[in-house]
């Protein structure tokens, strides 16, 4: 087999990650920029999204759609819940005071992911795709002079099942749907004002209080979400949250803190490239070189790529 | 002055109580305090960058692992004797702490946790990525017959638990010191207010430097003895767990106080030990604890001391 | 007799943006005066200092200090120069005692020079309080007393009377009438009691530029000043 069909499987392969990264990573910038505070407990909502989808799929245990369904919606509700109640009886106490917030959800992080140690085990245990399907995928062929199309056959074809597909389709879906209520509705744009500015947002009549609680809520169940749709290909494990954090991290600082659109398009480069790299590349040294590689653009360049300059 | 006079009674008594416990303490517990002492000097290290300059690290696993598998490599394939490789583990956590603070010291806030957060994190890949060598998460043992200072057996309970007294006094004394001259002042006043500092004429940056070497070498002089005393090399004391202990150890027994950090790690260190015997999530407790300090005792244990009783306490 | 020159600034500009906060100020304050520097809201006075003490990096221009070009000096070696300088928004050490704030702007542990420096603006006998229990007005003066404390040539003070009730304004120009012999003060000053009462001359900023200088008596009756202050356009 040659190059290509490699390549245009890692793409492939690369854009399921990109796209549930990008929810994920979608929920922490929110938080970041509307509430200014870093959720270093973020991963382990999506590691709750992925054990909760366990769950109520085994609890439905009819026909794997069902669960999926239930699943794509509990969780997320589960992990806002969650997440609200810590934002009222944590984060609202310390006054958003941004070290001490660090501190504090390092903690939350820990409670959860050793909450889910017991509750949950130490297995990592797998989800029914809710449909799946192999679909085989065509290749470019030019040994006629013309393009044209071909499937290969045999062991080594290029194929993608139907639920990953699915999972770029849903993801996107989502983001855009987020952004229309963002730009276009007046939570959004209550959200907005909150985040350009606390203080005057208040004074206006903002219910400040309400609208941080409903971002930190909304952006763990934004990561929970994510979770949901990747368990069915990915496994959930309680140790499962690091990864997507670190990733997230990565996503939103070359993004630029707190600006959205950078934050999806860093996803989608971050995603992509992480599942090119790592077909060709040692996985351990592609993450080296990406974790140096946002350390240094945060050193040298910490408003992100489309992030502004602080004055 | 009397405030002097106390601080110093405080420091030597805390030493000569020690002392006292190599011989009054049990078997179990004097192998416990032993490692603590050596954690606690982690701690230490900790605390000036944290504690008194006001830079929360999340990366100072880095430096302890530069003093441990410093020491480890020299002593396991460079065939050195305990005292040099004890010197390589701590020019290894100098340089790597002086090449993090030119780098990192160009962001503040939270950018500075993130940075210091991504390099351990490379680090601890690195590690793992170079295992053929550093053999990754199973770690290498240093063996026994090399583990001699001056004909002084270092695996012997005894001898290792003077040891680490020695290198936890030694650290203690040395901050203790610093904070009482100007230098340790103007690191306090750097943390308060460090516009205004600059304004009074102090090179802040040049501060805040030294504050990350000094603070990394310590570690990384924690991080050698560690591996000196208890003879194993492993990319765990890498991880982000190894990052995130000393701030909970030093949060808890009160950042910017002296006997902090050993407070804290005494403390944490027999809550996880008696936890662990009733469930292996013991982490919850860590959890647990970082949650109730920034909710009710932001200043831990020797800061609420020192703010209702003793005001005077270094 | 002339008097020696200590700052001199040469063309200085700052471009905020494509906004210019202040353009092509010249200005010369010789040693041993009190200076007023005034001007409406805007006009840049604050840019200016800033720019003087290297807190604000000058986008064109030239600062020079005691015969010295100090334009690329950083602000902690300006103020080694014997430059002093007090925030317009109080920057004190909250958490430390008085004693502590005032030992920090000494450079010493001296306990004598810091009691000292405290009983010039009245606090001698709170040395051991924490600065951030003490009332506003307290904390402004600390912050001079602190200024003072560093024994400066030059004390750049930005709206010290900020927020002081009318009897502390009374001390504060007792305070710098005493330290009038001893060194040059460029004081950014709203007040116009305060101003007319202490400055042996004045400057005028308006929008970013040099407006006028000269004797209290001067400005007063200086018809670019009135309509300045005016807001006549």
């Amino acid at each position: 087999m040659d190059f290509g069909p490699h390549l245009m499987l890692a793409t492939l392969e690369g854009a399921v990650g990109a796209a549930v990264l990008a929810l994920t990573a979608l929920g922490l910038s929110l938080v970041f920029g509307v509430m200014r505070v870093v959720n270093v407990a973020h991963g382990e909502f999506y590691m709750l999204g992925a054990v909760v989808a366990w769950f109520v799929s085994t609890a439905i245990g009819t026909h794997p759609a069902l669960g999926f369904v239930g699943a794509l919606i509990v969780a997320p509700l589960v992990a806002a819940g969650i997440a609200i109640a810590a934002d009222r009886l944590v984060l609202k106490r310390v006054d958003y005071d941004p070290e001490a917030t660090i501190v504090a959800t390092i903690g939350i992080l820990y409670i959860m992911q050793q909450a889910a140690l017991m509750g949950f085990g130490p297995e990592a245990r797998p989800v029914t795709e809710p449909f799946n399907s192999r679909i085989m995928l065509p290749l470019l062929d030019w040994s006629k002079g013309l393009p044209s199309f071909y499937y290969p056959t045999g062991w080594g074809a290029p194929s993608i099942t139907s639920y990953k597909l699915f999972v770029i389709a849903a993801a996107t879906a989502i983001l855009i749907s987020f952004w229309l209520i963002l730009s276009r509705t007046k939570v959004g744009l209550i959200m907005r004002a909150t985040q350009l500015d606390k203080e005057t947002a208040q004074a206006f009549g903002i219910p400040v209080n309400r609208v941080y609680s409903l971002v930190f809520g909304l952006g763990a169940g934004l990561a929970a979400l994510a979770a949901v749709l990747i368990v069915p290909i990915q496994q959930a494990h309680y140790l499962m949250g690091g990864d997507p954090l670190l990733l997230s991290f990565i996503v939103v600082i070359i993004g630029g803190l707190g600006s959205i659109r950078g934050t999806v398009v860093a996803a989608l480069l971050i995603g992509l490239s992480d599942g090119i790299i790592s077909v060709f590349f040692s996985p351990t040294l592609a993450k080296i070189l990406a974790t140096l590689l946002v350390a240094m653009v945060l050193v040298f360049r910490p408003q992100g790529l489309y992030g502004k300059k602080p004055a | 002055m009397s405030i002097d006079r106390r601080s110093i009674a405080l420091h030597v008594g805390l030493i000569t109580v020690l002392f006292v416990g190599c011989f009054a303490l049990n078997d179990y517990h004097q192998g416990n305090v032993a490692r603590i002492l050596v954690l606690a000097t982690y701690a230490i290290g900790y605390n000036v960058m944290f504690g008194y300059t006001g830079l929360l690290s999340l990366g100072h696993a880095m430096f302890f692992a530069a003093g441990l598998y410093g020491l480890g490599m020299a002593m396991h394939y460079g065939g050195l004797p305990a005292i040099p490789a004890f010197v390589v583990g701590l020019i290894c956590a100098a340089v790597l702490s002086a090449l993090v603070a030119v780098l990192a010291l160009r962001t503040i806030g939270v950018a500075f946790m993130i940075v210091t957060l991504m390099f351990a994190q490379s680090v601890f890949l690195a590690i793992l990525y170079f295992g053929d060598w550093t053999r990754g998460d199973e770690g290498f043992v240093i063996a026994q017959s090399t583990r001699q200072v001056l004909g002084l057996d270092l695996t012997d309970p005894v001898t290792r638990y003077l040891a680490a007294l020695a290198l936890f006094s030694a650290a203690l004394l040395i901050t203790a010191r610093m904070m009482h001259v100007r230098f340790g002042r103007v690191l306090i006043a750097v943390r308060e207010n460090e516009e205004r500092t600059r304004m009074l004429g102090y090179d802040v940056f040049r501060h805040k430097f030294l504050a990350v070497v000094i603070s990394g070498t310590i570690s990384g002089a924690a991080g050698a003895g560690y591996g000196l005393l208890f003879g194993y090399v492993g990319a765990t004391f890498a991880s982000v767990q190894y990052s995130i202990f000393p701030l909970l150890w030093v949060l808890l027994g009160g950042a910017g106080t002296t006997i902090g950090p050993l407070v804290g790690t005494i403390f944490m260190f027999y809550l996880i030990d008696y936890s662990s015997a009733l469930t292996n999530a013991y982490m919850l407790i860590a959890g647990v604890v970082l949650v109730l300090l920034t909710l009710f005792a932001r200043a831990g244990i020797m800061g609420e001391i020192r703010k209702r009783w003793a005001p005077w306490l270094p | 007799m002339a008097a020696m020159t200590l700052l001199e600034t040469k063309g200085l500009t700052k471009v905020y943006g494509g906004l210019s906060a202040n353009e092509d100020v010249d200005f010369v304050l010789p040693a041993g005066q009190v200076h007023a520097l005034i001007g409406p809201n805007g006009a840049g006075k604050s840019t200016f200092v800033g720019m003087v003490s290297g807190r604000i990096p000058a986008t064109a221009g030239e600062v020079w200090f005691d015969g010295q070009d100090i334009t690329h000096v950083p602000a902690h070696k300006r103020m080694k120069m014997g430059m002093a300088y007090t925030f317009q928004i109080t920057a004190i050490y909250a958490r430390l005692s008085l004693f502590e704030n005032i030992a920090l702007a000494l450079g010493s542990r001296d306990n004598r020079a810091a009691k000292a420096a405290l009983e010039r603006v009245g606090l001698a006998d709170r040395a051991d309080q924490i600065a951030g229990d003490l009332s506003y007005g307290h904390q402004r003066l600390l912050e001079i007393a602190m200024g003072v404390a560093q024994a400066p040539r030059l004390l750049i003070l930005d709206e010290p009377t900020q927020g002081l009730a009318e009897s502390e304004i009374e001390g504060f120009n007792t305070l710098i009438r005493s330290l009038a012999g001893e060194t040059t003060i460029l004081l950014i000053e709203h007040n116009m009691n305060v101003v007319m009462a202490l400055a042996e001359e004045i400057t005028v900023l308006d929008n970013g530029r040099f407006l006028a200088r000269g004797t209290p008596d001067d400005i007063r009756n200086n018809k670019q000043v009135q309509d300045a202050y005016l807001g006549s356009g």
